[in-house]
């Protein structure tokens, strides 16, 4: 569905993603985890052309991204910023019929879809649908944000730390959430993640980034098995939180 | 009698369809011809740094030139164009009044809009432009769709700052021949009229508020994405542009236009022949306050059709002569310069309105001082007086040569407050005019030349080229030549330095035509030799 062949880019004098190979098949959930300065935003900004990679290929649907429409490729990608990224001054209607606005829908359809969408995303359309952005809650612009990628059908949907600044209730539901949108809709999701425990528990498959490289890919298991000290590091950390916070908890009772 | 019984008041508010209505056309234009430059400008250049710092550094500095130097700039510039299209394609335009201030104050209009509509667009979150970016926009798209709405209010505060920096500047359009509504301040400040002064300021400051508040119903309106705010708002603009054009459409235009520098005898002598002349019949009207480069070339241009001048200042500004000759030499040369330009020097009204060196009588008698001469041995411990440009004009240095005056020091002031100044002794002597109804008022004494330092500066009658030979406009004009002799122009502009209703021009006017006018007989000619020196202010 997407690969990333030999992909390099390069900011002045700081190598952002270096050499680069990566497949994702249809269906997949990847989510990229890496530090910040990693590359792995920018490798996701490649993807659909808001920066334009310097060498190798990229291709979409079969469709290498350097040789089509930048602002139609967007079209048909969903993209979900890292704290929304909606615009003040729409509403949240306005927000999630953007989209399908851009593509010439005609205006009853897309208030249908948006209703449509709101449902999906959980949030109560007559109460929703008018307000302004600055109205909502951390994790319902983040709903919104979703629904807003969702609107134009996509069948690949890319995410920049989705859920990075929400509380942790909010992130787990919204997790949760979009997981089951990912399989009832056939989507194939590219998610960029700092946090090794939300990336455990979403994808089917993980790609490991630091300082521009990719240092290595698989599932969760597939990774265990890598002989990288960095990935390891990086795989144990769910587990020994989880140990600690076992040993802090009561074993029995509510938590 | 009370300020608002003041009949003044009525008579300013006569002239406030005509001032008002040229005023809201000058500024509305030049604000929408400064937007339609400066928004595009903000836009291209607002993600090139160097085009920007070029750019806002450009508009600073024409906001750093005054007001009243950026209008009358534009008027020779304009000239300058006119003859350069004439030659080149044969055609022509005026370069007076509604295009020069027009251009120059939206020119005025640039900073605010431009640096408002930067700051606004650079200001926005680049999160969202990506974000628009990442939603499919295009940059047409990501610009209207989400910069230009995010970066609204702040460019709507630049349009509006600039609407009322243009609103209150096109009151300086006045010496460039466009009527505003700095007519009532120019003529109220040289007539010390202070109704019209106050009304005038009052009239535009509410205008500025107007236009103000509507732009901010219109801003408010597309901020909260609400059609009847803005709509109000734009009808408003418009409503206000229409009730402006209206009345002036209904007038109809004067066949002669009487053209008036911006001094107090200037007003009261273009009113007397605006007077004369419809009674015979003539349709005129006058157009006051120009700045005296103006007002010749104005002439030239056909763009007014008579006005006043002074010999001694036409022979130093447009002939360009320094050298000194008698009065009827002068006016000879004269004469034939003006004739090859086309224009009639129809005769002399009979009085001077020179530089005169000007002193307290009593002390002058104290003193035994009568002439320059006399004068002389006490200048090391005396100071003196001018208006703005009497000590940069070939007279003074005529004079300084002539006589070797070496004053202890020198200052500048408004023409209207040295007649006082030199009463109270605030300094010794002051460079006045020999018609100014103050000298008799605060009982000075003009000081002969006898070395004839000083060129004569009679008032003189000036026809446009169109005019040469237009016999019934001569014949309107023929009974005041020679009827203003020096006394009556002084006491005339006595009155009109007064500060009641029956001090303007207009007043002064028929008072002026009433003593003259019933003369049967010429005045006496005059002799030589009559011990003054000329000229005015604001006559450069």
């Amino acid at each position: 569905m997407i690969s990333y062949t030999h992909v390099a880019k390069t900011f002045g004098r700081v190598v952002a993603v270096d050499d680069v190979t990566l497949d994702i098949a249809e269906g997949e959930f990847l989510a990229v985890v890496g530090g910040s300065g990693s590359g792995k935003t920018t490798l996701l900004r490649l993807t659909n052309r808001l920066i334009e990679a310097d060498r190798g290929t990229i291709t979409v649907e079969g469709d290498d991204v350097g040789q089509v429409d930048p602002v139609a490729l967007r079209r048909r990608i969903g993209y979900v910023f890292q704290s929304g990224g909606l615009f003040p001054h729409l509403s949240v209607a306005d927000n999630i019929g953007i989209t399908p606005k851009l593509l010439g829908t005609p205006g009853d359809e897309t208030a249908a879809r948006v209703d449509e969408l709101l449902d999906l995303v959980r949030l109560d359309r007559g109460e929703h649908r008018d307000r302004l952005p600055a109205a909502l809650s951390g994790g319902q612009r983040q709903r919104v944000g979703v629904a807003r990628a969702l609107a134009a059908r996509p069948r690949i949907v890319l995410m920049d730390e989705p859920f990075g600044a929400l509380d942790p209730l909010t992130r787990d539901a919204l997790g949760d959430d979009y997981r089951e949108l990912h399989r009832k809709l056939g989507l194939t999701t590219v998610m960029i993640t700092h946090d090794m425990t939300e990336a455990i528990l979403l994808a089917d498959r993980i790609a490991v980034m630091r300082a521009g490289k990719l240092l290595a890919q698989g599932t969760p298991a597939e990774l265990a098995e890598s002989s990288d000290a960095y990935v390891l590091e990086l795989l144990r950390t769910p587990r020994r939180q989880v140990a600690r916070l076992n040993a802090r908890l009561p074993q029995d009772g509510a938590a | 009698m009370s300020l608002l019984s003041d009949p003044r008041w009525g008579e300013a508010l006569s002239h406030l369809p005509d001032y008002l209505g040229n005023h809201v056309r000058v500024s509305l234009a030049a604000l929408a011809l400064g937007l339609i430059i400066s928004l595009p400008l903000a836009i291209v250049c607002r993600n090139r740094p160097v085009a920007r710092s070029v750019l806002l550094a450009l508009a600073s500095i024409v906001q750093t030139v005054p007001g009243l130097a950026l209008l009358a700039l534009f008027y020779p510039l304009l000239l300058l164009a006119a003859s350069v299209t004439l030659s080149w394609f044969g055609v022509s335009f005026s370069a007076f009044g509604f295009l020069p201030a027009m251009l120059a104050l939206a020119l005025y209009s640039m900073l605010p809009v431009l640096r408002n509509g930067i700051t606004g667009l650079n200001g926005i979150d680049p999160a969202l432009i990506e974000a628009a970016q990442g939603v499919g926009m295009t940059a047409r798209q990501s610009l209207t769709m989400v910069e230009l709405p995010l970066a609204l209010p702040v460019m709507m505060a630049g349009i509006r700052t600039a609407a009322v920096w243009v609103i209150g500047t096109a009151t300086l359009s006045t010496p460039i021949g466009q009527t505003s509504l700095g007519n009532y301040i120019f003529a109220g400040l040289q007539t010390q009229n202070w109704v019209f002064v106050l009304f005038g300021c009052l009239a535009s400051a509410v205008l500025a508020l107007l236009v103000d508040q509507l732009l901010g119903l219109i801003e408010t309106g597309l901020r909260q994405r609400s059609r009847a705010r803005t709509a109000i708002g734009g009808l408003g603009i418009a409503a206000l542009v229409a009730a402006t054009l209206v009345p002036s459409l209904a007038r109809s235009s004067a066949s002669y236009v009487v053209g008036a520098k911006t001094f107090a005898e200037q007003y009261v002598l273009s009113s007397l022949i605006r007077d004369r002349m419809q009674e015979t019949g003539l349709s005129a009207t006058t157009r006051s306050g120009l700045g005296s480069s103006v007002i010749f070339e104005a002439l030239k241009a056909g763009d007014i059709d008579l006005y006043i001048d002074y010999s001694g200042t036409l022979w130093a500004n447009q002939l360009h002569r320094t050298d000194i000759k008698p009065r009827a030499e002068l006016l000879t040369e004269l004469k034939a310069a003006l004739a090859k330009e086309n224009i009639t020097l129809l005769g002399e009204l009979g009085f001077e309105n020179a530089y005169a060196l000007v002193m307290p009588r009593k002390r002058a008698e104290a003193l035994g001082i009568r002439s320059i001469a006399d004068l002389v041995a006490h200048t090391p411990t005396m100071s003196i007086a001018g208006d703005y440009e009497f000590f940069s004009r070939p007279e003074w240095a005529a004079l300084r040569g002539a006589y070797g005056l070496a004053f202890r020091a020198q200052r500048q002031m408004q023409p209207d407050f040295m007649y006082a100044a030199v009463a109270s002794g605030e300094v010794d002597v002051i460079a006045g005019y020999t018609s100014d109804g103050l000298i008799a008022k605060y009982d000075l004494v003009t000081l002969d030349d006898p070395k004839h330092a000083i060129p004569p500066y009679d008032a003189i009658l000036l026809l446009a080229p169109k005019r040469a030979d237009d016999e019934r406009l001569q014949a309107a004009l023929k009974p005041l030549l020679g009827k203003i002799d020096i006394a009556t122009m002084r006491e005339a502009n006595l009155r009109a330095s007064g500060n009641d209703a029956n001090s303007s021009p207009d007043a002064v006017a028929r008072w002026l035509w009433e003593k003259v006018g019933k003369k049967v007989t010429s005045l006496r000619p005059r002799t030589t030799a009559r011990g003054s020196i000329r000229h005015r202010s604001e006559d450069g």
